[in-house]
C-alpha cells in the first residue's frame, strides 16, 4: 500500500531527497509544502542573482513540470501550522488538515536578527530568501546600504550590491573578516580586495543603534558615535535553526531537532534534515553536509540502512575576483605546526595547519586552483611526511626553488616613491639603470636617489638587483629579525609606499615567515605603522613590550614601579603629599628620586597599579611615561626665576616643552633638558635634544647621550624666541619618528643620515613637520594611566583564584 | 586521570596575551594565541623566574620580558641557544571557556 509522506520546507536538503526518491521509484504519496510562494531554487546562487550573473530562472532546481511529472502535489506560499503526531495530521496556515504516514521537516533557519533599538523598521532585512535578495536588487546607484557582519553571506550581499552600484559599508564586530574561517593574514587580503571593489569596510566596529525616520530606516549608529546614513541596512549575523513548529509538536529538541544517524527524531515516523538539524551536538549551515543527510533520509524512508556521518567543511566566497579558500580547522588546539606561504606580488596566501603529520586545516587566498587537493589531504588524514618540503607549493610542484626576496620590490609600480627626500621613484631609477647606470653611485649621480639620508640606499639597491639580475650583487643587511629578509628601512618605505596601514598588511605584502612575527619586528611595525598613520592604526597592545602594555616599569621581581611626571621638575606640596600617601597605602618599599628629576615608586605589585594610579590622578598627577620609548623628561635648571646667571626662564621653557609633546612615542626613549645659560646645570648637552639659553635666545642641540654611550650634543640651530625653539623640537622630534630605525637614539640616527640633512629639512620643512607631529599627537597625549584605571583595571587582576580550589 | 575546570571565557585574555591564575603554590600562566589556541605554563622563566604572562606572545612562542629568553607554549622548552623548561600544565577552550586541568594543577603540590 502506498504510504502518504509529508515534507515540509522546499528547501535545498528536501530537494536532494526528493530527487533521491524519485530516482528510485519510492512507493511514496508525497505531498510537498512551503512557506516561500515557490518551490526548491538554489539558495546559495543568490548572491550570483544579486550580483546579476544569474537570473532567478537559471536557479531554480525544480519547476511546476516536475513536481507534476512525478506525481508530488504542492502547497506554496502555505506554512505548516501545526502538527498532531497521534493522529499523524498536519494543519496548514489556510486550514487544510492532511494525513501522513511518515513526515520529514526540512523547515532551514531562521536569520538571527540583532535586537538593536530599531531593528523593526522598514528597510532592515536579512539575507536569506529572493524576497530580501529583490529588495537588494532594487537598490540603484543613488543609494547606500549598510551590511552588518562580515561573514559569508554579509560579503556577499555586499559584493552583490557594490556590483550594482550601491554604496556599500560592511560593519563587522570582529578584528578582521571571515574570522571563523580566516586567520588575520588571508582576512586582511579579502578586505583589500573589497576596497577595491568599493566596498567600505569597518572592522571592530560595534551597531549600537538602527536610526529611523518615519518608520522607514535612515542610518546605524556604531558605539563611537558614527553615524552611517543607509537606505537599506541588511543584518547577516548567523542563522538560527528553525525548530519552532517541531517544539511545539512535542519533539526533542536541543538547539535544532534532534536526530539520529539515520536522520530519524524522537519520533519514529518523522524525519529531519538540513538546517533544523542537530546531530550528535552539531548544526549545520552549508549545503554539502545537508545533501548527505538528504540522501540518508531518502534511503530510511525507503528502508534501506543508511548513515550520516560528518566530515570536513570547506568555504568558498562567492564573490568574482576574491579567491578565498579554507577548510578544517585552523583555531582551536595544541601541538600544532604552521606552513605559512605568501607571494605578496600576486596577492597570494595561504597556510596550512599541520599536527602528527596531517593537515588538519588549509585557508587559501588568491589562487585556490589547488584547494581540493588540499581538501582532500585533510578529508583522508593523509600522512605528508614525504612531501612536507614542498607540500605547501601544491600537487604539481617538484623540487624546490627559495621564495625570492626581492619580490616585494619587484612588485612596486613604476610610479612608487623609493627616494622620499629627492622625490625620485622607481620609473626614474629604471630608466638611469636602461641608460647606463649599475650601481649605486651610478644611481646617485644620474638621479640623485639615496644622495641624501640614504635611508633608502637599501631599497635603491633592490631595484638595481631586480632591474639588472645576476648583474649586481646585492649587498647583504641585517634583517629586522628572522621573520623578515627586509631591513627596517625597507619596511619603513614599503609602509609607505604601499601605504600599508596594519600589522597583518607589512606581513603579507613584505612576505614575513612567520604567521605573526615575533617579539623583535612585531614592536618595531606597531611603532612604524602608529608614526606613519597616526588616523587609521589602531595601536597594538600586545605588540608592546611589557612596560608599554602596562604602562609601568616591571623589575627584576616581576613587580613594577611608577613615576608620576613632574613638569619640568616642578613639583607641589600637596603632589609630594599625594605620592607619600600612595607610597604608604600600597607599601611602596622604595621611594627613590631618578636621573630625570622625578620620583620613582619602586616595587609596586602588578595588580595594584590602577589603584595606585587612581590616586595619583585623583591628585592631579599623569603618567610620567618613564617605561616608554617615547617622551620621558624635560630636565630643567631653576633659570631667570632664582639664578642670578639665568638669562631666559629655563624652567618655563622646560614646562611648556613637555606639556606640548608628552605622550609622543619615539623610536626610542627620548629625553630633553632646557639650561638656563651655558652653565648648564640642567646638563642638557648630554641629552637627546638640549636646549641652553642664552642672551640672543636659544641654541637648540641634538643627539647627547648619557647611557652605553656617552655623546655630547651637537649644536642644531639658534633661534631668537621660544616659540622657534618649540617649533623646531617638534619638527626634529617628527622627522626622527618619521625616519629612524626603531630601537635608534637620535645619536645613532643622526649619525646615519648626517646633521646637515637633519638641518636641511628643518630649514625647509619645518611648518609640515609640526603639523604631522601635531595631528599625531591629537591623538597620542593622553594619559594611559586614567584610561586603564578606568576601562581596563580588570585585565590587571589574576585571570581566577585557585589556591583555595588546591589546598583542599 | 583528567578533571578539566572552568577558568573563564576565552575573550578575557587578548589575542597574543596572557593572564594569570592563582593557586596556592604560585603562579600559572595561561596563553591565548593570534590562532585562539590556549596554553598553561608555570609563571616563571627558567632563567631568572620572569614572569612569563608579561611577555610578547608569537606564534606558539613567548619571549620572558626580564632577558628575551623564547620559551615554547607547547613544551615549555627554551628556544635557541638557551637550555631550560617550564613546566606546563594541559589546558583546552570548549564552548569558549578555558578550561584546566585541576588534577595537573594539584599535582604540582605533590612535586
Ligand atoms: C544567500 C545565501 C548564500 C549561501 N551560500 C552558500 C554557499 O555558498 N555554500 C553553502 O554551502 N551554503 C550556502 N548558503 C547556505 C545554504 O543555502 C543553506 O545551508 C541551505 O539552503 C539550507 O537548506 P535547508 O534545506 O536546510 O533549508 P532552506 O533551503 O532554508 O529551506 C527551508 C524552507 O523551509 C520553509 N519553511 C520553514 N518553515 C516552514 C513551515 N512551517 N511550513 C512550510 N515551510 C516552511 C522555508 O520557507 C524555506 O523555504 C547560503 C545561504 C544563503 C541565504
Ligand atoms: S644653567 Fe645657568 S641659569 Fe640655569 S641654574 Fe645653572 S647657572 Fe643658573
Ligand atoms: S643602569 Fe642598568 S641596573 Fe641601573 S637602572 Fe639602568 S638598567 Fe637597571
Ligand atoms: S628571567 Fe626570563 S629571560 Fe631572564
Amino acid at each position: 500500500m502506498t504510504q502518504k509522506l509529508i515534507v515540509i520546507g522546499a528547501g535545498m536538503a528536501t530537494g536532494r531527497m526528493l530527487e533521491t526518491l524519485v530516482d528510485a521509484n519510492a512507493d511514496y504519496d508525497i505531498t510537498l509544502i512551503n512557506g516561500e510562494p515557490r518551490g526548491n531554487y538554489n539558495r546559495i546562487m543568490l548572491s550570483p542573482v544579486l550580483s546579476g550573473e544569474k537570473t532567478y530562472a537559471e536557479i531554480v532546481t525544480h519547476d511546476d513540470d516536475w513536481y507534476a511529472q512525478h506525481g508530488i502535489s504542492t502547497r506554496f506560499g502555505c506554512f505548516v501550522q501545526a502538527i498532531d503526531r497521534k493522529a499523524r495530521t498536519v494543519t496548514l496556515a489556510t486550514g487544510e488538515v492532511l494525513v501522513y504516514d511518515k513526515l520529514v521537516f526540512g523547515t532551514g533557519s531562521n536569520p538571527f536578527m540583532i535586537p538593536l533599538p530599531g531593528a523593526h523598521l522598514d528597510g532592515v532585512i536579512a539575507y536569506r530568501d529572493l524576497e530580501d535578495t529583490e529588495r537588494m536588487m532594487g537598490l540603484g546607484p543613488e543609494h547606500k546600504c549598510v551590511v552588518i557582519g562580515g561573514g559569508l553571506l554579509g560579503l556577499e550581499a555586499a559584493a552583490g550590491m557594490a556590483a550594482r552600484g550601491v554604496d556599500v559599508t560592511v560593519v563587522h564586530i570582529m578584528g578582521h573578516l571571515m574570522e571563523r574561517q580566516l586567520d588575520e593574514a588571508a582576512g586582511y587580503l579579502l578586505r583589500k580586495a573589497l576596497v577595491d571593489k568599493g566596498i567600505t569596510v569597518k572592522c571592530s566596529a560595534n551597531s549600537k543603534e538602527i536610526l529611523g525616520k518615519d518608520g522607514h530606516v535612515r542610518a546605524l549608529l556604531l558605539d563611537d558615535g558614527t553615524e552611517l546614513p543607509c537606505d537599506l541596512l541588511v543584518m547577516a549575523v548567523g542563522i538560527r535553526p528553525n525548530v519552532s513548529l517541531a517544539q511545539d509538536s512535542g519533539l526533542a529538541v536541543g538547539r535544532g531537532i534532534h536526530v539520529d544517524d539515520q536522520m530519524v527524531t524522537s519520533d519514529a515516523n518523522i524525519l529531519a534534515v538540513g538546517e533544523c538539524v542537530e546531530h550528535d551536538g552539531a548544526i549545520f549551515g552549508l549545503v554539502a553536509p545537508l545533501y548527505d543527510q538528504a540522501k540518508v533520509a531518502a534511503a530510511t524512508l525507503m528502508g534501506e540502512d543508511a548513515q550520516f556521518v560528518q566530515k570536513e567543511l570547506s568555504t568558498k566566497l562567492k564573490v568574482t575576483g576574491c579567491d578565498l579558500f579554507s577548510a578544517g580547522d585552523f583555531a582551536d588546539g595544541e601541538g600544532r605546526e604552521d606552513i605559512v606561504f605568501r607571494d605578496p606580488a600576486r596577492g597570494v596566501y595561504r597556510r596550512l595547519v599541520i599536527t602528527d603529520n596531517v593537515v588538519i586545516g588549509v585557508v587559501m587566498y588568491g589562487d585556490t586552483a589547488d584547494s581540493n587537493w588540499f581538501f582532500g589531504l585533510i578529508r583522508d588524514k593523509t600522512d605528508i611526511s614525504d612531501m612536507r618540503d614542498t607540500l605547501i607549493f601544491g600537487p604539481a610542484y617538484q623540487g624546490g626553488t627559495p621564495l625570492d626576496p626581492l619580490a616585494a620590490v619587484a612588485a612596486l609600480p613604476r610610479d612608487a616613491e623609493i627616494c622620499g627626500c629627492n622625490g625620485i621613484c622607481k620609473g626614474q631609477i629604471e630608466d638611469a639603470i636602461a641608460a647606463g647606470a649599475s650601481d649605486l653611485g651610478a644611481i646617485k649621480a644620474t638621479t640623485k636617489a639615496s644622495a641624501s639620508c640614504g635611508t633608502c640606499t637599501g631599497l635603491v639597491e633592490q631595484v638595481l638587483a631586480v632591474t639588472l639580475g645576476d648583474d649586481f650583487v646585492l649587498p647583504a643587511a641585517a634583517s629586522i629579525c628572522g621573520c623578515t629578509d627586509m631591513t627596517h628601512e625597507d619596511v619603513r618605505r614599503m609602509i609607505k609606499s604601499q601605504r600599508l596601514t596594519s600589522m597583518p598588511a607589512v606581513w603579507q605584502e613584505c612576505a614575513w615567515k612567520t604567521v605573526d612575527g615575533c617579539h623583535v619586528c612585531r614592536p618595531a611595525l606597531n611603532f612604524y605603522l602608529l608614526a606613519d598613520w597616526p588616523l587609521e592604526y589602531q595601536d597594538d597592545p600586545q605588540s608592546r613590550f611589557i612596560n608599554e602594555r602596562k604602562h609601568a616599569n616591571i623589575q627584576k621581581d616581576g613587580t613594577f614601579s611608577v613615576v608620576p611626571r613632574m613638569w619640568g621638575g616642578i613639583t607641589t606640596p600637596n603632589e609630594l603629599r599625594a605620592i607619600a600617601d600612595a607610597a604608604d597605602k600600597y607599601a611602596v618599599p622604595t621611594v627613590k628620586v631618578t636621573g630625570g628629576q622625578r620620583i620613582d615608586l619602586l616595587g609596586v605589585r602588578g595588580e595594584d597599579l590602577p589603584d595606585i594610579w587612581a590616586d595619583l590622578n585623583a591628585a592631579g598627577m599623569v603618567s610620567g611615561h618613564a617605561y616608554s620609548k617615547g617622551l620621558r623628561t624635560v630636565k630643567t635648571c631653576v633659570g631667570t626665576d632664582h639664578c642670578r646667571f639665568g638669562t631666559q626662564d629655563s624652567t618655563g621653557l622646560g614646562i611648556k616643552l613637555e606639556k606640548e609633546l608628552w605622550g609622543s612615542w619615539t623610536p626610542h626613549k627620548l629625553k630633553l633638558a632646557v639650561s638656563g645659560c651655558p652653565r648648564n646645570c640642567a646638563e642638557a648637552t648630554c641629552k637627546d635634544i638640549g636646549v641652553v639659553c642664552v642672551d640672543s635666545g636659544y641654541q637648540v642641540s641634538i643627539g647627547g647621550a648619557a647611557g652605553m654611550d656617552v655623546k655630547e650634543t651637537e649644536l642644531l640651530v639658534q633661534v631668537a624666541s621660544e616659540q622657534e625653539a618649540i617649533d623646531t623640537i617638534k619638527a626634529v622630534t617628527q622627522l626622527y619618528r618619521e625616519n629612524a630605525k626603531y630601537l635608534d637614539r637620535i645619536y645613532k640616527w643622526m649619525n646615519k643620515v648626517g646633521l646637515d640633512w637633519i638641518k636641511e629639512r628643518i630649514e625647509t620643512e619645518r611648518a609640515a613637520l609640526v603639523d604631522r607631529f601635531e595631528l599625531s599627537q591629537s591623538i597620542y597625549r593622553r594619559d594611559p594611566w586614567a584610561e586603564h584605571a578606568r576601562d581596563k583595571a580588570q585585565s590587571y587582576q589574576p585571570l581566577a583564584n585557585l589556591s583555595l580550589e588546591a589546598a583542599e | 586521570m583528567s578533571n578539566w575546570i572552568d577558568i573563564a571565557p576565552l575573550s578575557d585574555i587578548p589575542k597574543r596575551g596572557a593572564r594569570m591564575v592563582k593557586t596556592a603554590l604560585g603562579c600559572v600562566a595561561v596563553f591565548r594565541t593570534a590562532q585562539d589556541e590556549v596554553f598553561a605554563l608555570n609563571n616563571a622563566c627558567p632563567h631568572k623566574a620572569g614572569p612569563l604572562a608579561e611577555g610578547i606572545v608569537h606564534g606558539k612562542s613567548v619571549t620572558c620580558p626580564l632577558h628575551n629568553w623564547v620559551i615554547s607554549l607547547e613544551t615549555g622548552e627554551a628556544q635557541g641557544a638557551d637550555e631550560g623548561r617550564v613546566t606546563t600544565y594541559p589546558a583546552r577552550v570548549e564552548g569558549g571557556r578555558i578550561l584546566l586541568d585541576r588534577t595537573f594543577l594539584r599535582a604540582r603540590t605533590a612535586a
